[in-house]
């Protein structure tokens, strides 16, 4: 996904505003998917800082990536909560389901799995969130059913 | 004929129940019947075990149907405009023995009104704490503060009053009030619940705490892992600042005050206040060496009154009431009211807000009403992932800050997640490590070397490979960890992993001395 619109004008905003390199680089990857590897030089000119002061805050967070993800972003809680309402299991199952493990992404491209740290859905795990939308006591049919729905929403 | 009004959460938990498809089948169903239908989008109750939990207004008492989904609509509306019943009818909401017995002062319009109408947050007897700050001078509102005993929610617990004294009390150009709503614990989920379901509690909170202290910006650090309330509060300040309860006149009073939201980026440590104040200035959210302390260098080095969201919820009912009302509540020094959060394997999950000085075993067991497996609680971890984990036996251990320190264990952000039999504690000590592992910011050697050494140990210990002598190695690392780290990450990571090995010492083929000696 290339957007039209220039690095530069998408980091603008931001700058002189509080925490503004975390909402620019946010902002970024909002537009582009992932963060391209031009955003660090610009992002740098932008907020007078140097290249690996970018690359540091982009590597510290989890949310930052550097490569595309899949069209469904499959996020599911690793987190005590759910172990305990059968997370652990629910991860084997999805693990084997899509033959991916966590972190990774389905070579055509089209399914990431990845663990979140909890999702606050605690009462009513295991929990995860599938392209954006949230799902509780969760189990593989219904991952399926969400994935197939975000895919749709996707789509139209 | 009036528009029908039904409530409806749009809490996270209720949501990924199926409430918002459970909306659009109700509102499609009742164009169908050419029916006038208003639904209101409140908070949750708490009862998550009911979501989603649809209300109406009946003979003047709130009656409920959950759980009820998409499938339902049809049916609900029939029985709604009809004679009532229904077969997910719950009753009235407020007779249900788990909220009866709750005592809300922070979650008290939670579920109840329109989380985004001001109006609404007037008539249920919000913002009569602002206006009581407003009547009296600073320091009496921080006096207030120190008098009702109210201590910090997030986990630390540390007197409110006496940060408010020194945020006060320090000489600035600008001070700021930071909200710490990075509520990354498992098991926890307070935050996000009053922040989706009553956001001006917050709102209200954070301007008496900025008048009090003389700061006229606030920030609340919110998890990108939360886009309801996200969405929520922004609306909700946005509403704030038209009715002039946010600005450079707050309600007429002369005094500014404005909000922002700040989103964070995935980082668990960005809930450790020095660490937080790092990522809000758009920098790695490594934590930074105490003192200062952040009441006297915090945000950009300015005087900062950092707060957990529970925390600052607190403060309008303080206000409104009194500290000596508030103080009335708990026991000891654990004054007023917290909510637990009952979450893992639980029947009656949910959110269960109740004086200081509770039993665990009531929670667990009769509030909460056991494992929904149907098979015995093994253990339970208080306070989230740098928690204790606490067998049955100690079940009656009041819930108080003092009575959890000196069982080696924390009431934390006051969530609890139960486990059954199936647990191994071998497992859950190991995924101590595994998260320090992930989670750790890396600036000290303990945390970010130590756990994943921890890992390493735990994995020989489970293959009984120089069983005792590993044991012996664990033992020492937790102690460096504790005594050696920078902050809570590394230095209570220990906490969940030592609290395993000494309540569940058969899961790490630790043998009893009993049975080692027959």
């Amino acid at each position: 996904m290339k957007s039209a619109v220039s690095l530069e004008a998408i980091i603008a905003p931001f700058v002189g505003r509080t925490g503004g390199l975390i909402s620019a680089l946010r902002a970024v990857q909002d537009e582009h998917g992932f963060l391209p590897d031009e955003t660090d030089a610009a992002a740098a000119k932008a907020f007078n800082l140097s290249r690996a002061e970018v690359k540091g805050v982009i590597s510290f967070y989890h949310d930052f990536h550097r490569q595309p993800k899949g069209d469904v972003v499959v996020r599911v809680c690793a987190a005590e909560a759910c172990q305990a309402a059968g997370g652990r299991q629910f991860i084997a199952d999805l693990e084997k389901k899509y033959a991916l493990k966590l972190g990774e992404t389905s070579a055509s491209k089209d399914v990431t799995l990845e663990p979140v740290y909890c999702l606050g859905l605690c009462s009513t795990g295991p929990a995860a969130m599938v392209g954006g939308k949230l799902v509780g006591m969760a189990d593989a049919n219904k991952i399926e059913k969400a994935i197939a729905r975000a895919k749709k929403a996707g789509a139209a | 004929m009036s528009a029908l009004k039904l409530f409806l959460p749009l809490d996270s938990t209720a949501v990924a129940m199926g409430a918002d498809d459970l909306a659009d089948a109700l509102m499609s169903e009742a164009a169908k019947r050419k029916l006038d239908l208003r639904l209101v989008r409140t908070g949750s109750r708490g009862m998550h075990w009911l979501e989603p939990l649809l209300e109406v207004e009946r003979d003047g008492k709130r009656v409920g149907y959950g759980p009820v989904g998409e499938a339902d609509a049809a049916s609900l509306l029939d029985a709604i405009t009809g004679n009532g019943e229904h077969e997910k009818s719950v009753g009235a909401v407020e007779e249900i023995a788990f909220f009866k017995s709750q005592t809300r002062l922070i979650f008290a319009r939670c579920g109840v009104t329109d989380p985004l109408s001001l109006a609404d947050y007037e008539k249920h007897g919000g913002l009569k704490g602002l206006d009581k700050a407003l009547s009296v001078n600073a320091p009496a509102i921080c006096e207030e503060i120190m008098q009702s005993g109210l201590r910090g929610r997030g986990g630390a617990g540390f007197p409110a009053g006496i940060k408010w004294k020194t945020v006060a009390g320090a000489q600035a150009d600008q001070k700021y009030i930071v909200v710490n709503a990075d509520e990354g614990d498992s098991g926890t989920f307070a935050d996000r619940m009053i922040m989706e379901g009553d956001p001006f509690t917050l709102i209200e909170g954070m301007i008496i705490a900025g008048i009090a202290v003389g700061a006229t910006k606030g920030y609340i650090y919110l998890r990108s892992e939360y886009p309801v309330a996200h969405s929520v509060l922004n609306a909700a300040i946005a509403n704030a600042r038209n009715a002039g309860l946010l600005g450079e006149n707050v309600r007429g009073s002369g005094k500014a005050f404005d909000i922002e939201v700040f989103l964070g980026a995935g980082a668990y440590i960005c809930g450790e206040e020095t660490s937080l104040l790092n990522s809000l200035e758009g920098k790695r959210g490594e934590v930074r060496a105490k003192p200062p302390l952040p009441a006297l260098e915090g945000l950009f080095g300015k005087p900062t009154l950092v707060h957990n969201v529970i925390t600052l919820c607190s403060v309008p009912a303080i206000m409104a009431k009194g500290a000596k009302f508030y103080r009335d509540f708990g026991m000891g020094k654990s004054t007023g009211t917290m909510p637990f959060q009952l979450a893992g394997n639980i029947k009656q999950g949910g959110l269960y807000e109740t004086a200081f000085g509770v039993t665990l075993g009531q929670l667990v067991n009769e509030i909460g009403g056991g494992c929904f497996t149907e098979k015995p609680v093994r253990a339970v971890q208080i306070g989230g992932p740098l928690g204790a984990y606490l067998p049955p036996s100690l079940f009656n251990l009041p819930m108080d800050y003092e009575t959890m320190l000196a069982n080696g264990a924390g009431v934390g952000h006051g969530g609890i997640v139960v486990f059954d039999e199936s647990v191994n504690l071998l497992e859950q000590a190991r995924y101590a490590f595994e998260f320090c592992v992930e989670e750790s910011c890396g600036k000290c050697t303990p945390c970010r070397i130590g756990s994943v050494r921890g890992v390493e140990v735990i994995d020989r210990i489970a293959a009984r490979k120089d069983h005792e002598k590993n044991l012996a190695v664990l033992s020492d690392l937790c102690e460096l960890m504790v005594d050696g780290s920078l902050c809570a990450m590394g230095g209570m990571t220990p906490i969940p992993v030592q609290s395993a090995v000494k309540h569940f010492p058969q899961d790490f083929g630790i043998k009893q001395k009993q049975e080692a000696l027959s």
